[in-house]
This record gives structure tokens, C-alpha cells and sequence, in this order.
């Protein structure tokens, strides 16, 4: 890892349509995103995100290259409804599996799905055309495969992925956000973001560097 | 800096062993692991088997066309054994699958700490495993061009699935593991392709990687999400991996053939499959953490702790066969106990006495720890036991479907060149994938290790001794 204050212009992937200038690190041209704040360890990022909610700001994040135990609590991060959607994702393939093999093994009926289908009386060794207890299984699968495939879908969307271009992303410090560092972005549309003031703040919290992050 | 522990294999109970040795800042362990993936050449090792797995996969490849081209009479599946090495194959790779997934879900649940080191690769071998085991039902079908008739999808002869059969259960049952195991691994793998894509050195790279990173960024708002949806992953998987051998099982035991027809099968069958697919885990993480050097992270405690499995759950299928034939005998039924005799000392009797030696008695060594600890004791072992498992199934399937009530139809089954061949191909595509998978992909899951050293409890400070309450068992 180069050392910013003695190199240059960081060469970060958006430097290539960026002109030649030479900036300082953290140097903003176009619009401010926010201020960027590095911390070392899992301890002192949590003392800081304590602070951060205490001081009032609405319009910030942390970034850890790991979940770190406890910090979405000092956050203040509200309980996500991720398991009730996966519920009624899961509910939805159970009613799925049942129609489906009634539908289709247990009726005669016509219907439209994209074309016309009709349902066929499925007589097996004599056995009543509909008895729960061998559909089961197939009840089961798609019940557990709606229930997934809704969790990751419900997961991304929540939080808003896939998002490729982030203004985090161009910063050259916040890369090891995904290695050994911690970060603290407070965003500049907060009420409270002065960037001044701001700025002090995240110093006063023991930041080792304080950047700010151009949108 | 603090003395790191090199040996991790003691028992002391008044303190935690720690899981990752050698390593005591998290910025080590992703340099370590990443660059496996970012070095420019792999180790000669890797070209070698690489080379040979191409040259088995491509064998596959030409087998099945010959097999499409020529149709199923190829095979020595003959009348009476019409489930041949196919079916076999099938279930022997399914089982293969199910060691990753128990590691990945039932032991996240379970809280055991040491599964992170070994659970990105073991949920791949899983699905690779599966991509194998799917190929053989597939391609055993005959008339292979009305393969979509399995699937209920509307056509012009309104003609459904039976959905009251076993073999339609393992259409869904398979799929799903395959479906699920798959967004497992994957999510798993998210923040550690957002660590490649922040390493990437080459503009290829960061977009490759990037894209499949889906922008993450190690947001803890996205953390909080991910670690819930990851704990109802894990919670959906587990009743899903004794599901889906339970399925395969029911092929089985709802057929009326002596020998199958037995209701011991589902636990029998998801034992087996666990205790089968822990030894493929070993067999091939013992190459890999020898190869790249990951001795720090799939560490002698590791090891040590899957051998103990692996006793466990051999020692589970040894109780299997010996309730088994109990029950043969004591059901009174003389087709059920002709079955299980002939097995034993009929003219399947060499496959069976390599079973029950291969699968029960051979782990009995795991009891020294001596054993445990020696790695080439337990690569060998591993090994046998990969093979006892495949003539597990072969036992299963060919003794009884070759001798059953009626003395005029019994035969005897002889695989033909092309089974043998189709066997070793689908290991040689189950390896091609392994190898691209451990050069392209991280193959351990960095951030799950950070998450488990000491140094990530940011309580570590507060009082009590790093390490006291975030390393694990």
C-alpha cells in the first residue's frame, strides 16, 4: 500500500477519465458525497459509531471488511423484515407445490397459463387421485426453494444491490474497506454535515485519516 | 505483538483453541488467501492435474455422445439389473455433495467456529458434485430429446409429471439442493470477490470481479441483512440436505425388491452421504492446503475434528449394516433375509466384504489419535473410504436388483468399458471444475476467518483476554 501524503495523484480506476491534475488525497473537484474516516480496529470503530449516533447524524454508514459483533446495535440499526419476506416467500411455494400437483394430477379442469392447460385425472394403482401425504415432498422442496431464492432477492434489494458505481468505491484508502480497515462515511446530504465541523468530529474520534469523497 | 499458537490440537478446556495460526493482523490473512487467485502462474502441480482431470473430463464428454449416438445398450445394464452404474453414480456423487452443505449450514448453526476454513471450498465441491450426479439420471433416461418431460411444463399433449412417483421427488429434491447450494456459496462469496475486485491490478480483473461483487462495499447496514439472510440460508439448508438423500432413498424403499424395501433407508442414506462426502472434503482439501500453503488456516485441529466426523458417522453406517441384516432376520420375511445373506456371501460377496471394510472398519483407526493427526493415515483412509461408499451404492443396487423372487430372471451384472469410462470421466469433470474453481475463486472465506480471530471481537479490551470469547471450538 503506497503511502498517500507522499505520492501523487492517487491512481484509483476513475483517474483515467479524470484530467491530469495533480490533486492532494481526498482532494474533491465535482460535488462532495461526504467525508471518509479510517479507523484501525473493530474497538475503536465501535467507541467512534457510538459517537456518530450520539451527535445526531441520520445520513451515515459504516464499512467493515467483516461483520464486526454488535456494531450494527451501536448503530442503531433497526431489526431487518428480511425473515418475514422470506415467509411469505416460503408460503408462496407451499401453495405453489399443493396447486401445482393438484392441478395437474388430481382435476380435469381447463385454464389459461400463457396457454391453454388442463389437468389430468391421474389414477396410480387405484390410490385416491389426490392424498397429501405423497406430495409432500415436492410440497416441501419448493417450499424451501422459494423461501432461498426470495432471501437473496429480498437481501440484495434491501440493501440496494447491485449498485456497481459508488462514490466509496473511487476512493483509493476505502479499497481496504474489503481488507484490514474500518470506515466511517458520513454523507453530505445529512442535516447535520458541515464540512468544517464534520470533518473535526471524525478527527476527534481518533479517525487515523479523514478524506472527503467526491460524488 | 502477541506470541502466535503454532499447535492447536490441545485439549485444554479452559481455553479456546485458536483456529487461525500464524496470523495475528487481518491484512495477512487476505494477502495470504488472494493470492492464490492473483498469483500470475499456479504451481506446476496445478497444470499436471489440470491437464489429466481435462483429458477424464473430455473422456465424459465423448462417452456420453457415443452413449447418445448409439443409445443405452452401451451400458451392461441388462436385464434384470436395468439400474446399472448410472443410478449408482448418481447417488454416489449426490452423497458426495452432502459434507458441504452440512458443513456450511449445520455447522454454522451449530455455532462450530472451525467450519469457516473449510466451508468455501467444501460448498463447492458440493455443487460441482451435484453438476455430476444431475448428468447421470440425465443422461440415463434412453430417449434423452424428451428429457423436459420430467418438468411440468404445459405441452401439446397435456401430459403431466406423476407426482406421486419417488423418481419425480428426486427431479425436485435434486434441483433444489443444486438451486440452493448454489446462492449458499454465492452469497458466501460476496464480500471476498469485493476483496479481489479492490486488489484487482488489471482493468479485466476489477470489472470481472466487480461484476460478480454486485458493488459490495462492507456497508454494515448491508452486513446486518446479509448476516440474517445468511442464517435463514443455513436454516433452510439443513432440513434441505436430510431431505434430499431421504428422497434418493425413497427410489428405493418405495420399490417392493427385497433389499430395498426397508424403512431404515432415509438415516442410513444421509448418514452415508455425510460420511462419504466428508472423506472427499478431506481428500481434497489435504492436496490443496499442502499445494498453497494453507496450513495456517486448514489447521491439524481442522483436520483432526473432520477424522472425528468421519469415525462418527462411519461408525453410524457400520450400526446401519448390522441393523440391517437384523432386521432381515427377524422380519421372517425369506425373500428380505435370502436378500441380505446373498449380499454377504452370494456372488456379490467381494463387493460387499470391500464395503463393510472400506466404510466400517478401516475408520476404526480414528479412534488414535496418532491416526487423526497423520496426515498421510488420513489421506489414505479418505481415500477407502470414497471407495467403500461407491460400492455401498453398487451393493445396494446391483445385488438386489440382480437376485430377486424369481430364481428364472436372476443374472449377473458386468459393467462394459463404456460404464468404467464414464465413471473415471465424471471424476475428471468434478476435478476440472475444482481446479478452475481454486484458481479463480477464493477458496477460503476470508472474511469469515477475520470475523472468527480474536482480534476482530471489538470487546477485546473490555476486561477479558483476547480471544476468550471469539475463537472457537
Amino acid at each position: 500500500m503506497n503511502d498517500p501524503t507522499t505520492t501523487a495523484a492517487p491512481t484509483d480506476r476513475s483517474s483515467a477519465a479524470q484530467p491530469a491534475i495533480p490533486r492532494e488525497p481526498g482532494e474533491v473537484i465535482g460535488k462532495l458525497y461526504g467525508l471518509l474516516a479510517e479507523f484501525e480496529t473493530p474497538a475503536a470503530i465501535m467507541v467512534a459509531a457510538h459517537r456518530v449516533r450520539e451527535a445526531g447524524y441520520k445520513w451515515w454508514d459504516c464499512h467493515t471488511p467483516f461483520p464486526v459483533h454488535g456494531l450494527d446495535k451501536a448503530m442503531g440499526i433497526r431489526p431487518t423484515i428480511l425473515p418475514w419476506l422470506v415467509m411469505g416467500a416460503g408460503l408462496t411455494g407451499a401453495v405453489t407445490g399443493v396447486v401445482l400437483q393438484w392441478y395437474t394430477n388430481a382435476t380435469n379442469l381447463d385454464a389459461w397459463l400463457i396457454v391453454p392447460i388442463t389437468g389430468y385425472d391421474f389414477l396410480v394403482s387405484g390410490k385416491p387421485m389426490w392424498s397429501l401425504p405423497a406430495n409432500i415432498p415436492v410440497i416441501f422442496e419448493l417450499t424451501v426453494l422459494f423461501s432461498a431464492i426470495g432471501c437473496v432477492t429480498m437481501m440484495l434489494l434491501l440493501s440496494k444491490l447491485p449498485w456497481l458505481y459508488h462514490p466509496c468505491l473511487k476512493n483509493e484508502r476505502f479499497l481496504r474497506a474489503s481488507d484490514d480497515r474500518f470506515f466511517i462515511v458520513i454523507e453530505a446530504r445529512d442535516p447535520l454535515f458541515y464540512r468544517r465541523k464534520s470533518q473535526e468530529f471524525l478527527k476527534s474520534l481518533g479517525a487515523t485519516a479523514v478524506e472527503a469523497l467526491e460524488a | 505483538m502477541t506470541t502466535l499458537v503454532i499447535d492447536n490440537t490441545f485439549d485444554d478446556p479452559t481455553r479456546r483453541a485458536p483456529l487461525v495460526l500464524g496470523h495475528d493482523r487481518f491484512g495477512t490473512v487476505t494477502e495470504k488467501i488472494c493470492s492464490i487467485s492473483e498469483a500470475r502462474r499456479p504451481p506446476r502441480a496445478w497444470y499436471i492435474a489440470f491437464a489429466i482431470s481435462l483429458a477424464f473430463a473430455s473422456i465424459f464428454g465423448v462417452m456420453i455422445l457415443y452413449l447418445f449416438a448409439t443409445g443405452v445398450g452401451v451400458w451392461g445394464n441388462q436385464n434384470p439389473v436395468m439400474w446399472g452404474f448410472p443410478i449408482v453414480n448418481f447417488v454416489f456423487w449426490i452423497g458426495i455433495g452432502h459434507a458441504g452443505t452440512l458443513i456450511s449450514a449445520i455447522l454454522f448453526l451449530f455455532r462450530q467456529k472451525w467450519r469457516t476454513a473449510i466451508n468455501r471450498f467444501a460448498e463447492a465441491m458440493t455443487i460441482f458434485a451435484v453438476i455430476c450426479a444431475g448428468t447421470f439420471p440425465g443422461i440415463h433416461l434412453g430417449r434423452v430429446w424428451v428429457s423436459y418431460w420430467i418438468f411440468p411444463i404445459p405441452n401439446q399433449m397435456e401430459m403431466w409429471p406423476q407426482f406421486r412417483s419417488p423418481l419425480l421427488w428426486d427431479v425436485f429434491a435434486v434441483g433444489t439442493y443444486f438451486t440452493v447450494s448454489l446462492l449458499f456459496w454465492y452469497v458466501g462469496m460476496l464480500p471476498d470477490l469485493a476483496t479481489l475486485r479492490d486488489r484487482a491490478r488489471t482493468k479485466v480483473r476489477a470489472m470481472a470481479y466487480g461484476i460478480f461483487a454486485l458493488g459490495w462495499r462492507g456497508s454494515v447496514r448491508h452486513w446486518h441483512r446479509y448476516e440474517r439472510a445468511y442464517l435463514i440460508l443455513a436454516a433452510l439448508a439443513t432440513p434441505l440436505v436430510l431431505s434430499v438423500h431421504s428422497v434418493v432413498s425413497f427410489d428405493f424403499a418405495v420399490a417392493q425388491v427385497p433389499g430395498w424395501h426397508t424403512t431404515i433407508f432415509p438415516p442410513y442414506f444421509v448418514a452415508g452421504a455425510i460420511f462419504s462426502g466428508f472423506a472427499m472434503v478431506m481428500t481434497l482439501a489435504i492436496p490443496a492446503r499442502q499445494l498453497w500453503g494453507l496450513r495456517d488456516f486448514i489447521t491439524m485441529r481442522h483436520l483432526e475434528n473432520m477424522n472425528k466426523i468421519i469415525l462418527v458417522t462411519g461408525s453410524m453406517v457400520g450400526y446401519a449394516y448390522l441393523m440391517e441384516f437384523f432386521t432381515a432376520w427377524y422380519s421372517g420375511s425369506i425373500y428380505e433375509w435370502f436378500a441380505f445373506a446373498n449380499r454377504a456371501f452370494g456372488p456379490y460377496a467381494w463387493a460387499y466384504w470391500i464395503m463393510v471394510s472400506c466404510n466400517v472398519v478401516i475408520p476404526q483407526i480414528f479412534w488414535f489419535q496418532w491416526a487423526r493427526r497423520k496426515i498421510a493415515v488420513m489421506f489414505i483412509v479418505c481415500l477407502l473410504v470414497n471407495l467403500g461408499m461407491w460400492f455401498e451404492r453398487f451393493v445396494i443396487i446391483v445385488t438386489s436388483l440382480a437376485q430377486d423372487y424369481l430364481p428364472s430372471s436372476w443374472g449377473y451384472f458386468t459393467p462394459t468399458w463404456v460404464d468404467l469410462l464414464t465413471l473415471a470421466g465424471s471424476f475428471g469433470l468434478f476435478m476440472t471444475l475444482f481446479l478452475l474453481f481454486c484458481r479463480y475463486l477464493p477458496i477460503i472465506a476470508m472474511a469469515e476467518v477475520k470475523h472468527i480471530m480474536p482480534q476482530a471481537n471489538p470487546h477485546g479490551h473490555a476486561g477479558h483476554e483476547p480471544g476468550e470469547s471469539e475463537a472457537g471450538r
